[in-house]
């Protein structure tokens, strides 16, 4: 989780407890949910049945836990309370000869951090023993950013690092590997392009799925569509969703920058994609939210209007949009849940959030009868007019 | 091999010789007190006493008795100079730092009394390095006044168990907090950092617990950056005895054996921090 986002989400819920993170640029959200069996006690929200949530910095949680093979050795029990009136979260380790380490960290409240996906809707799914995919990976340099994920003739999926179309030939080592089917104990592959997808938040979990030598499941759709990694086991459920690069547009639209429409066909024109990715990567971190309409000085890769494919706006009727809702206005999100209204009206996707990179949609949701809205800096995407 | 002595020109006799069959004894020592540039050295009958001290708030002591050396003669009741410790470890382990077992570097030390440079004669597998360190004036020293009748707690471990613990302090805490006590939490190390407060409690029932002689509940602070370097000492040693005085001066000492067995000690004082507020618990 540390490589996905600098603050660790705890959510402790009747399922089970659930950590989780963010990057920046709300394009990698993961989560791991413990179910109660997992732990020795398990006693979410206490005798009320209060349930909290909090988020302390990654790097603060992690100090406790900071070398690992003496932990091993050493430690016994580790227990962890949340004490909202003292603000803090104790975690507690009790190890050899009686000694206990006890660490009493600070958190802040917040909100529900969720992104919203459904691996129902994918199109494709892979699941493969971890191993075969870190084998796969650890070909390509440990700096690249970006891989591209595809399935090929004969039931063969391949695995190629992302060049920008821009680098000079001379330069660029394109690194392409074909994993044939029966390496994959499930491949149920729709037709449709490769995604490309950001490399560093897989490795990350890619070493916990060795380490603990489950299979991986990846779940995805059309590019541009989020990536669903999940990993399963009696106790846990790992989930990453990590954004995928949209095929580009030549849509002359006004960058409204809702819901995305995406061509069917891919199109490998991705060098200014990769621009306005940049610029708009730059300008979010100032550029206030809600309904702002983006500058139009850079080519956002729009929504394409109405005329997008039948199935595409079929999908979005699905969504419980309003039938005739122009798709633009959708908000793109696994199940096209346009934050968890279903109305489909709202511009929900600001126009900073890049366009190559679909932001996902975190539900600020507000758990039923929980605490209000909290300060804009828990919300995760902007809505001026938001109902949250 | 000892290595011959060399009469000085004049006649006149070293007033400290010592040899040293494996120099190493002495240089392990010395690091384990060396977070400043600066010693005193101070040799008498009894063996050899190197002091380092920082901010007047801090002392380590390192003690090679006389009979770890193969050869060592004090001409005068007492012998005392001042030197760069770091140029005299870097002489010490001019030969490498790594330990390849068989391999040692025999050392002579000679000193001719005040005014005169401290004489290293280094040799190994043949090579001989000669080493000339000026010395200054000894300066005034603290005196800790840490004698064992004033001595309110007092507990034995056994340093496996602190080892880590130092290691992993939180440096971003000013302070280390240090709780001895007959009742829970019998004793305690507590860092405030900016993650937040960590405890870490030893129960005076556990195994790493050679000797518990707490009389009064006694919390004290310490400036961290002063005991850290005090880890390297950690490190070496077998035990540790953590001593308070009423006053709250805190005596570590540590209980190093050497290579071949040998017993030295190295023991680190510290003042308590003067701005004590309330414990955070």
């Amino acid at each position: 989780l540390s490589r996905i986002g600098d603050e660790l989400y705890l959510e402790p819920t009747e399922s089970g407890l659930s950590l989780r993170a963010v990057n920046s640029s709300r394009s990698a959200f993961a989560s791991f949910l413990f179910a109660p069996l997992f732990f020795q006690l398990y006693e979410p929200g206490g005798p009320q049945r209060q349930l909290s949530r909090c988020k302390v910095l990654m790097k603060s949680f992690l100090g406790v836990f900071r070398s690992l093979p003496s932990l091993e050795k050493t430690v016994g029990k580790c227990l962890i309370l949340l004490k909202p009136p003292a603000n803090r979260l104790v975690v507690q380790l009790h190890c050899k000869y009686g000694v206990t380490k006890t660490h009493n960290l600070t958190f802040q409240e917040c909100e529900r951090l969720q992104a919203v996906f459904d691996t129902q809707r994918c199109a494709s799914s892979l699941c493969a023993p971890a191993r075969v995919l870190a084998e796969a990976v650890v070909h390509f340099p440990q700096t690249l950013a970006e891989v591209t994920l595809g399935a090929g003739p004969g039931g063969k999926i391949s695995l190629r690092n992302y060049v920008e179309d821009e680098a000079e030939p001379s330069k660029t080592m394109v690194t392409e590997l074909w994993l044939a089917e029966d390496e994959f104990q499930t491949v149920a592959v729709a037709p449709g392009s490769p995604i490309t997808f950001c490399l560093k938040e897989f490795r990350g979990l890619l070493t916990f799925a060795e380490a603990s030598n489950l299979p991986l499941t990846i779940h995805y759709d059309v590019p541009g569509r989020p990536v669903v990694f999940t990993l399963d086991d009696a106790v846990l459920e790992v989930r990453l969703v990590l954004a995928t690069l949209s095929d580009p547009e030549s849509s002359s639209q006004p960058p409204r920058a809702n819901g995305v429409s995406h061509l069917p066909a891919p199109s490998d024109d991705f060098a200014d994609d990769l621009e306005s990715y940049m610029i708009a990567m730059e300008t979010s971190a100032y550029e206030e939210a809600s309904g702002v309409p983006p500058s139009p000085t850079f080519p956002l890769r729009t929504p394409r209007p109405a005329e997008s494919d039948p199935e595409e706006e079929e999908e979005e009727e699905e969504e419980g949009a309003v039938p005739g809702t122009p798709p633009h206005k959708k908000v793109w999100d696994g199940q096209g849940h346009a934050w968890g209204q279903g109305d489909g009206h709202r511009p929900l996707l600001t126009p900073t959030l890049s366009p190559q990179f679909r932001s996902l949609f975190f539900g600020s949701v507000l758990t039923p009868g929980g605490p209000g809205p909290a300060p804009t800096q828990e919300v995760l995407a902007e809505d001026s007019d938001g109902e949250y | 091999m000892p290595l011959a002595t060399q009469p000085p020109a004049s006649g006149e006799p070293y007033v400290l010789a010592a040899t040293l069959d494996n120099a190493r004894h002495l240089s392990s020592l010395l690091r384990a007190v060396h977070f400043q540039d600066h010693a005193t050295c101070f040799a008498t009958a009894n063996g050899l006493r190197v002091t380092v001290e920082d901010a007047k708030c801090i002392q380590a002591n390192a003690f090679i008795q006389a009979e770890i050396f193969q050869e060592f003669a004090v001409q005068e009741e007492s012998v005392t100079f001042r030197i760069n410790l770091s140029v005299l470890l870097d002489c010490l382990t001019i030969f490498g730092t790594s330990s390849l077992p068989g391999t040692s570097t025999a050392l002579r030390m000679c000193y001719r009394g005040y005014g005169y440079p401290l004489m290293l004669f280094l040799e190994e597998g043949g090579v001989v390095t000669v080493c000339k360190i000026n010395t200054q004036e000894p300066d005034e020293l603290l005196d800790f006044d840490f004698c064992s009748t004033k001595v309110v707690n007092k507990i034995i471990l056994q340093s496996e168990g602190l080892r880590e613990a130092f290691a992993e302090l939180d440096m971003t805490s000013e302070v280390l907090q240090i709780t001895m006590s007959p009742d829970k939490p019998y004793f305690r190390l507590s860092t405030f950092g900016n993650a937040g407060s960590a405890h870490l409690d030893y129960p005076r029932d556990s195994d790493l617990m050679e000797a518990f002689h707490c009389n009064r509940t006694q919390t004290n602070r310490y400036k961290i950056s002063l005991l850290k370097p005090s880890t390297k000492a950690l490190a070496l040693s077998c035990k540790v005895s953590i001593r308070t005085d009423a006053q709250g001066f805190l005596s570590l000492q540590y209980m190093i054996r050497n290579e071949d067995g040998q017993i030295c000690f190295v023991e680190y004082y510290c003042c308590p921090d003067e701005d004590v507020t309330e414990a955070e618990l």
